[in-house]
């Protein structure tokens, strides 16, 4: 019997089992980047590293194409592709503006704007 | 026996870390964040805690999805931070209370909550920041302290009558710990936020403001949603507001508010911090 339906939020994802299970290796690969030899490693080479994690393919190109909205339907954790983040020094701003289609600056006012309501 | 004398709930951003190693305290970006923390100061001085037992969640430093417990708790004389990979500074560590550690485990699981014992337990920046915001000259030995982690991670989420339940019972066992200790309870993270998806940016300002002021006045409140309502009211990562519930929880059924503040954005996220006496 299937478990009961899902609860649909706009434009988010809910990291559940079925995420937990898809993602894992890509979520292991990022987990790995607490360690800046291993950070280091994954500069060298992403696509090696990557390999080494045994990502798929679609997993693969979201890494190497640097996609958070792709990582994250690949199953990628959003406190996991942080780490990721964090290796090519893009802030939280920079990573919200690519998922939204907005510029750095728009992103930014768009969250002070959220203040002022 | 030991006393509880109140809470602090507290946003717990990385970049917050970055702010406090750069002494950026003054800064135009971070002044009004900061600037809610000295009355809170005044009240730990005045209150003087021993102790901290502070309830947070793990970002994936000391748990990966590999083993994700739904409640776990650290049991060691020391607590050390380490590398997150988002370039925030390592702090030095912090000192433990092994007997308080025991004690919890020993009633909770009396209690019925069978939470993961951990001797050993890295601890990441929503542990870490909020000590380093309230006790801002901290040395090793100025507080001592015991992290109760809540797997706010990876679906499903304890329920947030769950978190509150949890929570009194933490109290009712810090009550009955056969100590002359003061003990001051922490829960960090949230407010309203969400970091990833087209939604990414979403902040819900009256649904904090709405929040704070009944988990002070009307605990039971929250328990009217469920974790995905959480997570549609204030996003995939506001849902660490359970870590407020649990906190909340512990404190007994009236408290006094010592001190709010609420100021958006930090990063990206409403940052609220509430700090309650207990009556």
């Amino acid at each position: 019997m299937a478990s009961k339906p899902k609860r649909v939020i706009p434009g988010t994802t809910i990291f559940d089992g079925d995420m937990a299970r898809k993602g894992y290796a890509l979520n292991k690969m990022c987990f790995s980047f607490n360690a800046e030899e291993n950070r280091q490693e994954f500069l060298k080479d992403p696509a090696a590293y990557c390999d080494k994690f045994s990502l798929n393919e679609e997993q693969k190109k979201a890494v190497l194409s640097l996609q958070v909205l792709d990582m994250l339907a690949a199953g990628g954790n959003a406190y996991f592709i942080a780490k990721l983040g964090g290796i090519y020094k893009l802030d939280m701003q920079d990573v919200g503006a690519q998922q939204t289609g907005m510029t750095k600056e728009e992103f930014k006012a768009k969250l002070v704007e959220a203040g002022k309501n | 026996m030991a006393k509880i004398v109140g809470g602090v709930s507290v946003t717990h951003v990385p970049y917050i870390g970055r702010a406090i190693a750069g002494n950026l305290q003054q800064d135009e970006y971070w002044k009004p964040f900061f600037d809610g923390f000295p009355p809170v100061h005044a009240w730990l001085d005045r209150v003087k805690p021993d102790v901290a037992v502070v309830v947070y969640n793990d970002h994936g430093l000391n748990f990966f999805l590999d083993k994700m417990p739904t409640f776990s708790i650290g049991a060691a004389e020391e607590y050390r931070n380490a590398d997150e990979g988002w370039g925030i500074p390592t702090v030095a560590p912090f000192k433990g209370d092994v007997d308080l550690s025991w004690h919890l485990v020993e009633a909770l699981v009396e209690a019925e909550f069978d939470l993961t014992t951990c001797q050993e337990m890295l601890v990441d920046h929503a542990f870490t920041l909020p000590i380093e915001m309230l006790w801002p000259k901290r040395t090793t030995g100025t507080i001592r302290t015991v992290p109760i982690c809540q797997n706010t991670v990876q679906f499903p989420l304890p329920s947030t009558k769950r978190c509150l339940a949890f929570g009194r019972a933490i109290g009712k066992a810090i009550e009955s710990w056969d100590s002359d200790a003061r003990v001051v309870v922490l829960g960090t993270g949230g407010l309203s936020h969400q970091l990833d998806g087209k939604r990414a940016g979403f902040i819900n300002k009256k649904f904090d403001l709405e929040f704070m002021d009944k988990l002070v006045s009307d605990p039971e409140w929250i328990t009217q949603y469920s974790v995905p309502d959480i997570v549609e009211l204030t996003g995939t990562q506001g849902v660490e507001l359970l870590n407020w519930v649990t906190c909340r929880g512990a404190l007994g059924d009236k408290v006094r508010t010592i001190h709010t503040n609420y100021h958006i954005p930090i990063s990206n996220t409403a940052a609220g911090l509430l700090a309650m006496e207990t009556v």
